[in-house]
């Protein structure tokens, strides 16, 4: 089946008078429909720059090449028109900070219909009446009441449900979900994770979930890929990843993990150094520097992505093989 | 038993028309860890910030070693800021950009030792970098050349310069990578083992507070709901809230060496042997409805009755009226929950 | 969380990099250098000419500007060369308005900063001090000094003082209001520090930003006030002369020898204009928005 959205040999870079930096260099993934992808990565692993190369809302400092193709059709070199076509409405994306992402002078339901008003042509009646049906479905109580509501007056999960149903409000194939959970209290993060479930489900949708924290990637996941420093370190299954992780960098991180459960440890996991930082000369392996098993070869060559179609691993020396 | 270290007392801070911290009461111990924990609007932050009289109180006692520091005169109270100090959550804005590093590290020496020479204060100020895990010749460096992590370390180094005998840490790995965190927790561990200084612990992450803490203190909507010695917080929750913050928790299991076996979805349900028996199980779900307030103050809130009324799956009629006070349940266990000697069943976290 | 892409290149120092925003600004390079020829001209001008400011040159009693005898800019009404006349105003003038900016510096940004960071009751009293002294009509409290303790430039210096300082508190105020959140300063009470410490050594140093580009700014309204005060009579008295007395002069001969007027007039415009577009690019160098 061919995958619903595709990115290749993506590269994006920020000049600044300083220079350049590399913020992604050469990603490449495939989403097939229906598909629920987590990415995982840590500051500086350039996560959300690549999805923001595929909604076309980098900087205006950035450079991005490469191809970037959502169900056939290049995105990467689109204009605004041929963008707006898709973005918002088959294409959505939803946010971290659901505070900031919501327009906080206008009430919400102006905001939710909007969007069907703008892609859908709907009239503004019916663009609302489809507004309080969709906040139903995220189990927004009294939704016809929240419709009139600012985005203040919610809660951080309300907020989120209302970006949430934003996303969904056009049908749409695919929509990226940036660090939905990571502002919100870990009780209310069990229940959107809940709700992005029920919306695969229900909608068929495919879905990208980027997040910093594996925990809850795992929740949802059929795919994982792992990215440091700019590129996709590894790209398996989720039960092959937890089980056999390949890359260093994924068992170290899984290992930081703290847990709730089994024994207590005396000293908590962790990896030396430091995630680089944008822009850093860096070694040709970039998880070297802080990688227990790094040799020689590591520090020269610059491994690439290598392996089957259910795990690919970026390293010399993976593990588990 | 020793007498305690901290002793606060029915502490109380309003922000105009809300309560936000109401009448929380605990001791702490000289050396030990406790870890507090809650989420947004459970107060912790704010009761730590008035622990050190950074916001007003209005009613409550807060002793550090007997002396009241919620009504000792000002310059007392800036005498006694040496013994009891805090680092912060945002570890870049908690230091003055336009400070070095150095000068930072030294304020607190030049504040409380001011007979010190500038050659002395250096002196320990390149040894607090180095016993914090940074070079000496980074104090002259601005903290906006520093990442995360290391602005965090030179926030534990200006707070342990004066070897404090209570340091307060309020999230402090929150924003970090996890990769990182185990660094700056660790250093803690090392510092207190050192130094032998108590620790509260504030954090929103209780895997991590669990391998930190001696006891946990669990905060809900300004209260004080739980408080036990770590072991038997996790391993058997007794309010309805912690139960379902701990279930809440997206983890992945270990086996015994501490490897991971296979990830646990996110959507944990309690057991059936812990579902209360008299109760029908739809009600045992542990995902706290949407509907009745992700947590807000509503004024109601402050008339009678238990705060978490409306999202506990376990409420009756006697919580919509009368509040649970703190009550010890077990030896050091203690809980504010009308139901508490109800549901005392421990929780297993396997599969 | 650090290490988006954008913060590595913070290292290169906030002052360099406003150093080279400015340099970059075409309007801002022309308005330093034109300020550069005034000042060099002001202190080194009456060595180049042959005259000197209080000779009375009989013989030219308000002759035209021209290359044909030593007056180049002209003389006024007795015979005094404009060209060093004007140098000296200028001087005189850049003197008062630096000096007068100085001090309302001082002042203002004590004044703000105690008053912002207090909060309170104090805040409350120090800025109704403000809005009554704001509200005083000004000219009038001048005129009404200049009667009961006859002209001075210390009248002068009294008056510009009792204005300067007002807005660059209340910059300053609102600017501490701000940072008094910032965690660095609770952090800076947890330790330990004074009141009088966290405020000149926490909250000062951050606020230097504003307060640069308002002190370049208030240069030249110091400058046109005590040019207006001249003007009135009410400061710099002969055979004294500022930009104001100069042009108060000129105003009188404007029929008959415009270049009386004209010419401090041009250099009271130039210089206004060339610290205004100064104080701009400043205020853009140094107003770093970062994402």
């Amino acid at each position: 089946m061919a995958p619903i959205l595709s990115v290749e040999h993506l590269r994006i870079s920020f000049s600044h008078r300083a220079g350049t930096i590399e913020a992604v260099d050469g990603v490449s993934l495939a989403v097939a429909p229906a598909e629920c992808v987590g990415i995982v990565g840590e500051s500086g692993a350039g996560k959300t720059q690549v999805f923001m190369a595929v909604m076309g809302l980098l900087a205006g400092t950035a450079q991005a090449s490469g191809s970037v193709r959502f169900e056939g059709h290049e995105l990467l070199a689109a204009d605004a028109q041929a963008l707006n076509r898709v973005r918002g409405s088959k294409l959505t994306m939803i946010f971290q900070d659901p505070m900031t992402s919501l327009t906080p002078h206008l009430q919400i339901g102006t905001q939710l219909a909007e969007v069907m008003v703008a892609h859908l042509g709907m009239r503004w009646k019916d663009a609302w009446g489809c507004a309080a049906r969709m906040l139903e479905r995220v189990h927004v109580p009294d939704p016809k009441r929240r419709l009139r509501q600012y985005p203040h007056e919610l809660s951080g999960g309300m907020r989120q449900r209302v970006m949430i149903a934003m996303s969904l409000l056009c049908n749409p194939s695919f929509v990226i979900a940036d660090e939905p959970t990571t502002a919100l209290d870990v009780t209310i993060q069990a229940q959107i994770i809940e709700l992005l479930r029920a919306v695969r489900g229900e909608f068929g949708v495919g879905l990208v979930l980027i997040s910093h924290d594996l925990a809850v990637v795992a929740g949802l996941a059929d795919r994982i890929l792992v990215m440091y420093a700019g590129s996709v370190v590894e790209n398996a299954l989720a039960e092959e990843l937890f089980r056999h992780p390949r890359h260093p960098y994924t068992a170290e991180l899984l290992k930081c993990i703290p847990s709730i459960s089994g024994a207590r440890l005396a000293r908590l996991p962790t990896l030396v150094g430091q995630p680089p930082r944008a822009g850093e000369v860096l070694e040709a392996c970039r998880f070297a520097p802080r990688c227990p098993r790094a040799a020689d070869r590591c520090r020269i060559e610059r491994p690439q992505l290598a392996g089957s179609s259910s795990s690919q691993v970026a390293c010399h020396f993976p593990l588990n093989t | 038993m020793s007498s305690p270290l901290l002793r606060v007392r029915d502490l109380r801070v309003e922000f105009g028309a809300h309560t936000v911290v109401r009448g929380v009461s605990f001791e702490l111990f000289a050396g030990e860890t406790v870890g507090l924990v809650g989420e947004s609007g459970s107060g912790k932050s704010t009761l730590a910030r008035a622990i050190l009289r950074l916001l007003k109180a209005v009613g409550g006692s807060v002793e550090l070693l007997g002396l009241d520091l919620l009504k000792c005169p000002a310059a007392t109270l800036r005498e006694q800021r040496r013994g009891l100090q805090m680092v912060f959550q945002d570890p870049l804005a908690s230091l003055n950009p336009r400070m070095t590093v150095g000068e930072a590290i030294a304020e607190p020496l030049k504040i409380f030792e001011p007979g010190l020479n500038a050659n002395s204060r250096l002196g320990q100020v390149s040894a607090m970098l180095e016993r914090v895990g940074l070079s000496a010749g980074m104090a002259g460096r601005y903290p906006h050349e520093f990442s995360g992590g290391q602005c965090q370390r030179i926030g534990i180094a200006r707070a342990m310069i004066l070897s404090p005998k209570l340091l307060i840490c309020d999230e402090i790995v929150s924003s970090l990578d996890v990769s990182i965190q185990g660094q700056i927790l660790n250093l803690l561990l090392d510092l207190q083992r050192e130094t032998g200084m108590a620790l509260l612990f504030i954090s929103h992450n209780l895997a991590v507070v669990r391998h930190l803490s001696h006891r946990v203190l669990v905060m809900y909507l300004g209260k004080l709901v739980e408080m036990a010695p770590c072991e038997a917080l996790f391993a058997s929750p007794i309010h309805p809230y912690t139960r379902a913050l701990l279930a809440a928790v997206p983890h992945i299991a270990r086996d015994a060496e501490g490897a991971v076996a296979r990830p646990l979805r996110a959507a944990p349900t309690l057991p059936a042997a812990l579902a209360e028996p008299t109760q029908p199980a739809a009600l045992a779900a542990p995902i706290l409805p949407a509907a009745p307030a992700e947590a807000s103050m509503t004024p109601r809130l402050m008339a009678a009755g238990c705060a978490f009324r409306d999202r506990c799956p376990y409420a009756l009629p006697v919580c919509e009226t009368s509040e649970p006070p703190l009550l010890e349940v077990a030896p050091g266990h203690w809980a504010a929950c009308h139901r508490s000697h109800e549901t005392l069943i421990p929780l297993s976290c396997a599969s | 969380m650090a290490g988006s892409a954008r913060e590595t290149l913070r290292v290169v120092g906030l002052a360099d990099e406003a150093a080279r925003r400015l340099r970059s600004n075409p309007a801002a390079v022309a308005a330093v250098a034109v300020l550069c020829v005034i000042v060099v001209l002001t202190w080194l001008g009456p060595w180049i000419s042959p005259n000197d400011s209080q000779t009375l040159d009989w013989l030219h009693i308000a002759a035209r500007p021209g290359m044909q005898s030593s007056h180049w800019f002209g003389t006024d009404r007795l015979g005094r060369d404009l060209f060093v006349r004007t140098l000296a105003g200028t001087r005189v003038s850049i003197a008062i308005g630096l000096a007068a900016s100085v001090i309302s510096l001082l002042v203002g940004v004590s004044y703000g900063a105690i008053a912002g960071y207090s909060g309170g009751r104090t805040d409350h009293l120090m800025m109704r001090l403000i809005e009554i002294l704001s509200g005083l009509p000004l000219i009038f409290f001048v005129i009404f000094l200049t009667v009961i303790f006859g002209r001075s430039e210390y009248l002068l210096f009294f008056a510009i003082g009792a204005v300067g300082w007002l807005t660059m508190a209340r910059i300053v105020r609102g600017q501490t209001l701000s940072i008094r959140q910032r965690e660095f300063i609770e952090a800076a009470i947890a330790s330990g520090a004074s009141t009088g410490r966290i405020i000149f050594r926490h909250v000062v140093p951050n606020v230097v930003g504003p307060v640069i580009v308002y002190a370049t700014l208030t240069v030249p309204q110091i400058i046109l006030f005590e040019s207006f005060l001249s003007f009135l009579g009410l400061g710099i008295q002969e055979p004294g002369a500022s930009l104001g007395t100069l042009i108060a002069e000129g105003a009188g001969e404007m029929e008959v020898a415009p270049w009386i007027l004209l010419v401090p007039g041009g250099f009271l415009a130039v210089l206004l204009l060339s610290l205004n577009i100064f104080g701009d690019g400043l205020r853009d160098a140094l107003d770093v928005k970062d994402d």
